[in-house]
């Protein structure tokens, strides 16, 4: 079920759902957090889709928060909100509010999203595109558990990397990280195969890949090796080796969803190593809502800092 | 903050030296999914019913979530003239048609490299020195490193044969470093002595610790979730005792007749296939005292505790029931009785409806009636425990307005549908007062296209992981036939089973035997 409003407030909004709720026949509330997308028009369809599938495992209440640009000086000036309210069937499992911001109201989003969190429930930001320099100090950060941006969606990632660096607070996560969580799970059970120690390693990727910088990092922070950058044609991450005593560990995945695992004196195996569409991506952020503290470490490559300043 | 994140960091960099664990690993690092360490499947029985339906694809499943080590293999025992690759194409065919997860070439091509067949019989030597050999194989082209399970989806008569079998072929004992572990189903005996039994021969091969029984229950969501609402919570426990709780009824009902098993349900029934095992389980569950620790050895202190404090009442006549289904309609279908069944002898005195009365005799449960029934043909399919609270002491509405309310109570809906029911009583909107039940309902989103771990994929996977916390040792076996034998007793000796027309809630004896303590069955 869909109720349009035009010109409108939280207040009303809020009277919407619970209309919209009563309407379908399922006055009551199960929702389990409240998820903010802050996007553009451009990028909202795809992100309200991925958040709608991820709700099937995480139900939740969705805000879409769209910032519209007016066209003229004269509209420009007025400041309204508009809302389309979806529950039921037409909103995954939870309920869904597409607000689309016009004017002045447009820097004071979080006035309209605050009264709109389901109460006493985590809430989590997501940045499909143009996250803030510090995610933690917007204003619509600042309501967040879990803060949500995207390296694969700026111009010059490895440079809003160092940003993120120093920006970081407790609860950010980036979607660049999330997809290495396959890469490293099975980098992870390689070694709990092949027990020796690692004396150097090498990530492969396309160029400017900032989830084969987090790798990198992450590799140089566990293993405390330092960690050559190799480009290749991509797709994405390519390919990791782990050099011992005894050889290569390699896991290489020049395409597709294939990749193949080599451990030394051992024949080489595949593995099923597939790039997650976004949902999935969602959903695994939202099954942890407290700070990521291996991201952390992770981003700051703490040990090798560490390293330089004692040695 | 940074500062704190680097000494924990720096804590757990001195715990990795000493252990010289996977420096890949660490307890922070929540993301990276508990995936079994290298090793492999052998399957007993593998064309069987059970394999094909729910072990191979919850093997792929688990593959296809990641879960599995690359390298992970899959062994397949029978007695069939194929090859590895007609094997493959089985486990295909049966992946395609039963897993609950897409399917994808890439997860699949990883799979196949792993399998193998070895054709036999369980006395046959020469197939067992085979197995071993593909064992040894695998250890060198999979690096599974030795770590085996044998997954026994065989009747019980041949369990005797296959563990001696492995014994005598050096597979049952683990290389150093790594580890062996035996995987058996239900049934686990038909009485206290033939579990004894059953339990010394798998012993004499494997230790206690080695032997994982499936109770597929156990490895539901909703099973795991009673201990966390009981343990982490702090409303329920203060008053999940004699002191509020009214009387337990836990139910497994099935829509569905024997179907095509009459052999070997007949003589078995249903309190032997189902209360014996998954309903005193989860009586345990329900009843137990707070574990030390979520392990397996603290779970099972506990459950046995309970299981060892369970009294029967002392006139079985009339605190238990037994019924057959006679002809009649089930949801829309017109289904014949028990005693018509293809195979079942016009006599047969087998039980498909069970209800019987339990007792737990400590200071927890001390007067509180554990009602357990399970039983075919019944009006749904439906698993649940339902905890039912006294009356309010003391009511200020007068009696008008209370005629309709009934007793507040918690239900875990096991299955289908899994969740949490909580009933209380509400005023009816209206200038009048007026008070009536209404049920409120708790369902965990499933996780999407995906659906969550299904209870085999659960149990495989701990068992590749070694975590026993789901999984009934032989002492809980031993002292739930302990429970059950006089029953059994007390019916082969006195009467014979209530007929109860199909479709509906069981015999009218077992609404009578709640009767007599002034209590009624829910109806799921």
């Amino acid at each position: 079920m869909k109720i349009d409003l035009t010109d409108t407030t939280a207040s009303k909004i809020n009277k919407a759902l619970v209309q919209g709720r009563r309407a379908i026949g399922t006055p009551a509330v199960g929702m389990v957090l409240t998820m903010v997308i802050v996007t553009d028009e451009e990028n909202a369809y795809d992100s309200l889709k991925a958040a709608e599938e991820a709700s099937h495992e995480h139900p939740s209440r969705t805000l879409v928060v769209i910032k519209r640009l007016a066209r003229t000086p004269r509209e420009r000036t007025r400041s309204h909100l508009d809302a389309e309210v979806r529950v039921g069937a037409d909103a995954g499992t939870g309920e869904t509010v597409v607000l689309r911001l016009y004017g002045d109201v447009a820097d004071h989003a979080d006035s309209v999203v605050l009264p709109l969190l389901l109460p006493d429930a985590p809430v989590v930001v997501w940045w499909p595109v143009n996250a803030p320099e510090v995610p933690s100090k917007d204003p619509l950060g600042a309501l967040a558990q879990r803060r949500i941006t995207d390296l694969y969606a700026v111009e010059n990632p490895i440079a809003v990397l160092e940003q993120r660096v120093v920006s970081y607070a407790p609860g950010d996560t980036d979607l660049a990280w999330t997809r290495l969580t396959p890469w490293r799970s099975m980098l992870a059970a390689a070694l709990d195969q092949a027990r020796t120690e690692i004396t150097s390693a090498a990530v492969e990727s396309e160029a400017e890949n900032p989830s084969a910088e987090l790798l990198a990092r992450w590799l140089q922070v566990r293993l405390r090796v330092p960690v050559e950058r190799v480009v290749t044609a991509g797709p994405v991450v390519t390919g990791v080796r782990l050099g011992t005593e005894k050889g290569e560990v390699v896991i290489d995945r020049p395409e597709g969803p294939l990749a193949t695992l080599t451990l030394p004196g051992q024949p080489a195996r595949t593995l099923a190593l597939k790039v997650r569409p976004m949902s999935e991506l969602i959903a695994e952020e939202l099954r942890r809502l407290d700070a990521d503290e291996m991201y952390a470490v992770t981003l700051r490559g703490e040990h090798t800092k560490e390293t330089a300043t004692h040695v | 903050m940074s500062e704190q994140v680097l000494t924990r960091s720096e804590d757990f960099r001195d715990v990795v030296e000493v252990r010289g664990a996977n420096p890949l690993r660490d307890p922070r690092d929540r993301r990276l999914p508990r995936v079994a360490g290298p090793s492999g499947l052998v399957i007993f029985g593998v064309t069987g019913d059970l394999s094909r339906k729910k072990l191979m694809p919850a093997v792929y499943d688990l593959a296809n979530r990641g879960l599995l080590p690359p390298g992970f293999s899959l062994v397949g025992f029978a007695r069939r003239d194929w090859e590895d690759q007609d094997f493959a194409q089985v486990v295909h065919d049966a992946v395609r048609e039963h897993a609950r997860t897409q399917f994808r070439e890439e997860v699949w091509a990883q799979l196949a490299e792993g399998m193998r067949f070895v054709p036999g019989d369980f006395d046959d030597d020469a197939a067992f020195e085979q197995l071993r050999s593909a064992v040894e194989e695998l250890n060198a082209s999979r690096g599974t490193s030795g770590n085996f399970a044998f997954y026994l989806s065989v009747p019980p008569k041949f369990f005797p044969k296959v563990v001696q079998q492995l014994k005598k072929h050096g597979l049952a004992d683990a290389p150093e470093g790594s580890w062996r572990r035996a995987v058996i189903e239900k049934p686990f005996g038909h009485d206290l002595a033939s579990a004894r039994e059953l339990n010394a021969i798998v012993h004499e091969v494997f230790d206690p610790e080695q032997v994982f029984r499936i109770d597929h229950y156990l490895g539901k969501e909703t099973v795991q979730n009673i201990l966390a609402l009981r343990f982490a919570n702090q409303m329920y426990e203060p008053i999940w005792n004699r002191s509020f709780v009214d009387h337990v009824q836990i139910t497994m009902a099935e829509d569905i007749g024997i179907g095509g098993r009459a052999g070997y349900y007949d003589g078995i029934g249903s309190a032997r296939d189902v209360i014996q095992n998954h309903l005193l389980q989860l009586m345990a569950l329900t009843a137990m005292e707070e574990p030390i620790a979520f392990d397996a050895e603290s779970l099972l202190t506990e459950k046995l505790k309970v299981l060892k404090a369970v009294r029967l009442p002392e006139d079985l006549g009339a605190h238990t029931v037994r019924g057959q289904y006679a002809p009649g309609w089930q949801g829309g279908e017109q289904v014949p009785g028990y005693l018509q069944e293809e195979g079942i002898a016009p006599t047969s005195r087998t039980d498909t409806y069970a209800a019987i009365k339990l007792e737990v005799d400590n200071r927890r449960w001390a007067g509180v009636p554990f009602y357990l029934r399970t039983g075919k043909r019944l009006g749904r399919r439906v698993t649940e425990i339902a905890v039912v609270f006294q009356r309010a002491p003391h009511s200020p509405f007068d009696s008008t307005a209370t005629e309709e309310l009934g007793e507040n109570a918690v239900v875990f809906r096991v299955q289908p549908d899994e969740g949490m029911t909580v009933r209380f009583g509400s005023k009816v909107p209206g200038t009048s007062m007026e008070i009536r039940d209404v049920s409120m309902d708790f369902a965990y989103g499933e996780s999407f296209t995906e659906s969550s771990p299904e209870a085999y994929e659960r149990l495989i996977l701990d068992v590749l992981l070694g975590d026993a916390n789901l999984f009934p040792r032989h002492q809980e076996v031993e002292e739930s036939w302990r429970i059950l034998d006089p029953i059994e007793e007390h019916w082969e000796r006195h009467g014979g089973p209530a007929q109860y027309r199909s479709g509906t809630w069981g015999p009218e004896e077992a609404d009578e035997m709640l009767a007599r303590d002034g209590r009624s069955w829910r109806r799921p």
